[in-house]
C-alpha cells in the first residue's frame, strides 16, 4: 500500500494542488493550467461515460442487432423494445426484481435495526460475544453456501411450493439470512450517537421499551434507515449469484438473470434488445444515486459495503 | 391506559405468526417429515415465550434476526463444512441401499408378454408440477387395482380414485395429475424413473403406459456384491462405487454418499491435475484483487485530486457524471464490456476504435487484461468517492502549515495529504480487496472463467476460486458438491486471514498517526 503513495496516476494531478494553495482567487484569470485541467476532466468523463453512451446508442438503434459498434446510431426507433417484450417476459422480471429488492430491503433493515437497538441500548448476557460472533460469521462469504441453500429450498419447495425455488418469496428469505449480521454494526454505531438520556427520560415517565423504541429512538435515526435501506435495495437489485441459482423458471427471474440469459441465447441477435432492457433496468438505480448522492456516499464509506 | 390498543395489535400479530407456523407444520406433517414438524413447533414455542411474556426483552429485538441467521446462514455454513468431508455429488447422492435399489430398478428390461399398466403421472397435492416428486398412478390391467409408484416402491391407492374408460386414473386424493403438456415437460425425469418391485421393477413406456420387467441386476446381501445376471459380472463396493470384481470395464452408474475425511482437501493439494489447476487459480485470485485495488485507487485518487480543485466550475455536476459507472447495475456493465471486447471488429467496439484485432476473451493473457480494465472502470468511481470524502476532511490548517514551511504542492500531497487519506481509506481498501477476492459476478458474466486451455473445461484461465467452486458444484454436468465445499473452506480461510491481517495493519497505521 505504501508503494502507491507517491505515484498519482494522471499527469495533471501533481500540478493542480500547487495552484490550489498558492494562487489567490484573483489570479485565476490567465491561468494556463486551467485549460489542462478542463482537458483532463474531459478525458476522465469520456473514460467514464463512453460505455454508457454505447449502451444507450445500441438501445435506440433499431438495426443494432447487426452493427453494434456504432457510437452514433444511424436510426432511432423502438424496435429493440418490441423485440425484447415479444421474446421475453421483461416486465415480469422488472416486477420480480422490484418486489424482491423492495420487500427484501425493508425486511432486512427492520431486522437489522431491531438487533442493533438491542445491542446498543439493552444490557444482557452474551452481548459482546454475540457481536463478535456476528463479525466472524460475516467473514464466511455467504455466497459460498449456495449449495446448502439450494438444497434447503429444494426440499422446502417440495413441501411448501410458496417458499421454494423459482419463487420471489423463497429468494427473499434466503437473502434475509445475512440481514442481521450485515447491518448490525453500522446501525449500532448510529444508535450509539443518539443520547441515552432521551430514552431514560421517557422510561422515567413510564414508557415501555417498545414505546421508547418505536416513538423516540427510531424516528431519530430515520434518515440513516433510509440510507441503509437504499444501499440494501441497490445490493439486492444487483444480486446475481443466488438469483441465478434459485430462479430457473423464466417468468420468475430477475432482471439480471433474465437479461444475462437473453444475451447468452444469442449474443449478437439480441444485443440491441438487451441494451434497451439494460437502460430500463438501470433507471431506478441511477435515479436513486443521483437524488441521494450525499447520503449514499456517507453510508457507503461508513459501512464499507463495496 | 393509552397502551391498550397496542396490546391488541401485539396479540393479533402473535396469533398471525402462530397461525402461519401451524399451517407450515401441517404441510410438513402431510409430507411426513417429523423433524421439521418438531422444529416448527419449537419455533412457535419460542415466539410465544418471547413475545407473550415480559421476561426476555433483548430477545424480543434479536429473535427475528437470530432466526434467519441460524436457519439460513449458520446452518448452511455447518452444512457446507460437513459436505466438504463427504463425496456428495453426481452419482453419490443417496445411501448405499438407495444405490442398490436404484441400480436394480434401472436394469429392468421388459419381459415379452408381460402385462402393461395404464399410467397417469402425478405429483403429491401442493407440490409444483415442474419440480415435485413424480408419482406414477398405475392401473393393473387384470383386476383394475390402482397403485401409486415412486422410486421408493409401490403402494395401493383407493382413496377417491376415478378412472377413465381406458383404465387411466383421472383423479385420486392426495395427488395432482399432470396434463399431457406437463408430462411432456418432465419426460426426462420419467424415463429415468423406475419403481422397484420384487425381482424387478416398473418402468414407463411412452407417456401413458408402464411395464413390469425383470431386473438383470441382483444384490447378493451376504457377499455384499452386485451381480449382473446377463453377463455374470460381479461388482464389489469400493470408494463409494460399485467396481467390477475382475477389474475389467466400467463401474456402475450410481454410487453412494459417504464420509471421505480430508480427502477433498488433500486432493486439492496433492492430486497432480487438481493441484496445478487449484494453484493456478489461487495465484490469479491473489493477483487480481491486488491489481484491481491499486489501479482503481490510483485512478480514483487522481480524479479526486483533479475534481477537488476550487477553480473548477460546476464540480458537483461533473462528479455526478463521473460516478455513473458505479450507479449502473453490475450485470449490465459486465455484459456490455463483454460485447465491447469482442474480437470481431463488427461487434467489438474496442478493436474497431483502435484498429486492433486482439482476441480479448479468447487469449488467456488478454482475457486477464480485459478483466482488469473492466474492473478498473467499474471500481474507480467508488475510490473516487471515498478519496473525495477523505480529501475534504483533511484540515485546512495542516495544509497551510506545510505551505508556510515552504513545502511545494507535490510535497504537501505526498507527505501531508496522502498519509491522512490513507488512514481514512485504508480499511476500505482492505474491504475492497476482500470484495474483489470473491467478485463472482464480474468473472462469471465477463468470461465465465474462460478461456479454457487444452481439452479440459474445469479450470479456466480467468477463474477465481469462487467461480471455480460454482462450476464444480452446479455449473457442469457432473456436480461434485463435496469438492466444491472444500474449495469454499479454502476461500473462507484465506479471506478471514486477509481481513484479519488487513484490519490489524490498518489499526497499526492509525496508531502511528
Amino acid at each position: 500500500m505504501t508503494a502507491t503513495v507517491s505515484t498519482p496516476s494522471t499527469p495533471p494531478a501533481p500540478s493542480t494542488p500547487t495552484h490550489a494553495f498558492d494562487a489567490p482567487p484573483t489570479a485565476k484569470r490567465r491561468d494556463p493550467w486551467q485549460v489542462v485541467r478542463y482537458l483532463a476532466i474531459g478525458a476522465a468523463l469520456i473514460f467514464a461515460l463512453f460505455p454508457i453512451w454505447f449502451i444507450v446508442a445500441a438501445a435506440v438503434n433499431p438495426s443494432g442487432n447487426l452493427n453494434t459498434t456504432q457510437l452514433i446510431p444511424d436510426a432511432f426507433g423502438l424496435g429493440n423494445y418490441t423485440d425484447l417484450t415479444a421474446s421475453r417476459p421483461f416486465w415480469s422480471w422488472y416486477k420480480n426484481t422490484l418486489i424482491i429488492a423492495g420487500i427484501g430491503s425493508i425486511a432486512a433493515v427492520f431486522i437489522g435495526v431491531c438487533a442493533a437497538y438491542a445491542f446498543s441500548r439493552l444490557r444482557f448476557q452474551g452481548r459482546r460475544p454475540g457481536l463478535m460472533t456476528l463479525l466472524l460469521i460475516q467473514m464466511f462469504p455467504s455466497l459460498l453456501t449456495f449449495v446448502a441453500l439450494f438444497r434447503i429450498f429444494t426440499e422446502l419447495g417440495d413441501v411448501i411450493p410458496q417458499f421454494g425455488l423459482n419463487t420471489s418469496l423463497g429468494l427473499i428469505l434466503a437473502y434475509l439470512g445475512g440481514a442481521m449480521g450485515g447491518n448490525v454494526w453500522l446501525l449500532k454505531g448510529y444508535f450509539d450517537t443518539v443520547p441515552k438520556e432521551l430514552d431514560e427520560a421517557a422510561k422515567v415517565d413510564g414508557a415501555s421499551h417498545a414505546r421508547v423504541f418505536f416513538t423516540i429512538t427510531l424516528p431519530l435515526i430515520t434518515p440513516i434507515l433510509v440510507t441503509v435501506g437504499m444501499i440494501q435495495f441497490i445490493g439486492l437489485f444487483n444480486e446475481f449469484l443466488l438469483a441465478s441459482v434459485f430462479l430457473k423458471d423464466v417468468d420468475a427471474q430477475t432482471l439480471g438473470v433474465g437479461l444475462n440469459a437473453l444475451l447468452t441465447a444469442d449474443r449478437n441477435k439480441y444485443f440491441g434488445a438487451f441494451c434497451f432492457g439494460a437502460v430500463l433496468a438501470s433507471a431506478p438505480i441511477v435515479l436513486i444515486y443521483l437524488s441521494f448522492q450525499r447520503q449514499l456516499i456517507g453510508g457507503l464509506t461508513a459501512g464499507s459495503v463495496k | 391506559m393509552t397502551k391498550s390498543p397496542w396490546i391488541v395489535v401485539k396479540w393479533v400479530a402473535i396469533a398471525a405468526v402462530l397461525a402461519l407456523l401451524v399451517w407450515i407444520a401441517g404441510k410438513f406433517a402431510a409430507a411426513g417429515s417429523l423433524w421439521a414438524v418438531v422444529g416448527v413447533a419449537f419455533i412457535a414455542m419460542c415466539v410465544l415465550a418471547i413475545y407473550g411474556t415480559t421476561r426476555a426483552v433483548p430477545l424480543k429485538y434479536l429473535f427475528p434476526g437470530l432466526f434467519f441467521l441460524v436457519a439460513l446462514q449458520i446452518w448452511p455454513i455447518i452444512f457446507t463444512i460437513a459436505t466438504s468431508f463427504t463425496n456428495y455429488g453426481d452419482g453419490h447422492m443417496g445411501t448405499k441401499e438407495e444405490s442398490v435399489k436404484y441400480l436394480i430398478a434401472q436394469s429392468v428390461r421388459e419381459v415379452e408378454g408381460a402385462p402393461r399398466y395404464a399410467m397417469s403421472v402425478a405429483v403429491p397435492t401442493g407440490a409444483d408440477v415442474t419440480t415435485g416428486t413424480i408419482t406414477l398412478l398405475l392401473t393393473d390391467p387384470k383386476d383394475g387395482a390402482t397403485y401409486a409408484g415412486t422410486p421408493d416402491g409401490l403402494a395401493p391407492i383407493t382413496d377417491g380414485v376415478e378412472k377413465s374408460p381406458t383404465g387411466k386414473v383421472t383423479k385420486a386424493n392426495g395427488f395432482t395429475i399432470l396434463n399431457a403438456r406437463e408430462v411432456n415437460a418432465r419426460s426426462e425425469d420419467l424415463s429415468a424413473l423406475a419403481v422397484p418391485t420384487e425381482g424387478g421393477g416398473i418402468k414407463t413406456s411412452g407417456l401413458s403406459e408402464a411395464f413390469v420387467g425383470k431386473a438383470s441386476m441382483q444384490y447378493d446381501a451376504a457377499a455384499d456384491r452386485m451381480i449382473d445376471t446377463t453377463t455374470g459380472k460381479r461388482y464389489l463396493p469400493q470408494n463409494a462405487l460399485w467396481v467390477p470384481e475382475d477389474g475389467q470395464g466400467q463401474s456402475l452408474t450410481s454410487g453412494w454418499q459417504e464420509n471421505v475425511g480430508l480427502r477433498n482437501y488433500t486432493e486439492a493439494l496433492t492430486n497432480e491435475t487438481l493441484r496445478n489447476g487449484f494453484l493456478k487459480i489461487l495465484v490469479w485470485n491473489l493477483i487480481f484483487p491486488l491489481v484491481s485495488v491499486i489501479s482503481t485507487f490510483l485512478l480514483g485518487m487522481g480524479f479526486a485530486l483533479l475534481f477537488n480543485d476550487d477553480r473548477i466550475k460546476a464540480k458537483g455536476a461533473w462528479r455526478s457524471l463521473l460516478i455513473l459507472p458505479y450507479a449502473l447495475p453490475g450485470f449490465v456493465t459486465a455484459l456490455v464490456w463483454r460485447q465491447m471486447f469482442n474480437q470481431d471488429p463488427n461487434f467489438g467496439l474496442i478493436n474497431k476504435t483502435f484498429g486492433w484485432s486482439i482476441d480479448w476473451l479468447g487469449d488467456p493473457t488478454w482475457a486477464k487484461v480485459a478483466i482488469l480494465i473492466t474492473n478498473l472502470w467499474l471500481g474507480f468511481p467508488y475510490m473516487f468517492l471515498i478519496c473525495t470524502g477523505a480529501l475534504q476532511s483533511v484540515p485546512g490548517d495542516v495544509k497551510e502549515a506545510a505551505k508556510i514551511d515552504g513545502a511545494s504542492g507535490f510535497r504537501t500531497i505526498r507527505s501531508i495529504v496522502m498519509p491522512l487519506v490513507l488512514v481514512a481509506v485504508g480499511p476500505l481498501l482492505v474491504a475492497s480487496y476482500a470484495f474483489n477476492f470473491n467478485n463472482f459476478a464480474l468473472i462469471y458474466l465477463l468470461t465465465n472463467g474462460g478461456p479454457f486451455e487444452g481439452n479440459q473445461t474445469q479450470v479456466g484461465s480467468t477463474d477465481l476460486l469462487i467461480t471455480y467452486a460454482f462450476r464444480l458444484a452446479i455449473g457442469g454436468t457432473t456436480p461434485n458438491f463435496g469438492f466444491a465445499a472444500a474449495i469454499s473452506m479454502f476461500i473462507f480461510i484465506i479471506v478471514a486471514l486477509i481481513s484479519l491481517q488487513g484490519f490489524r495493519s490498518t489499526a497499526s497505521l492509525e496508531d502511528v498517526n
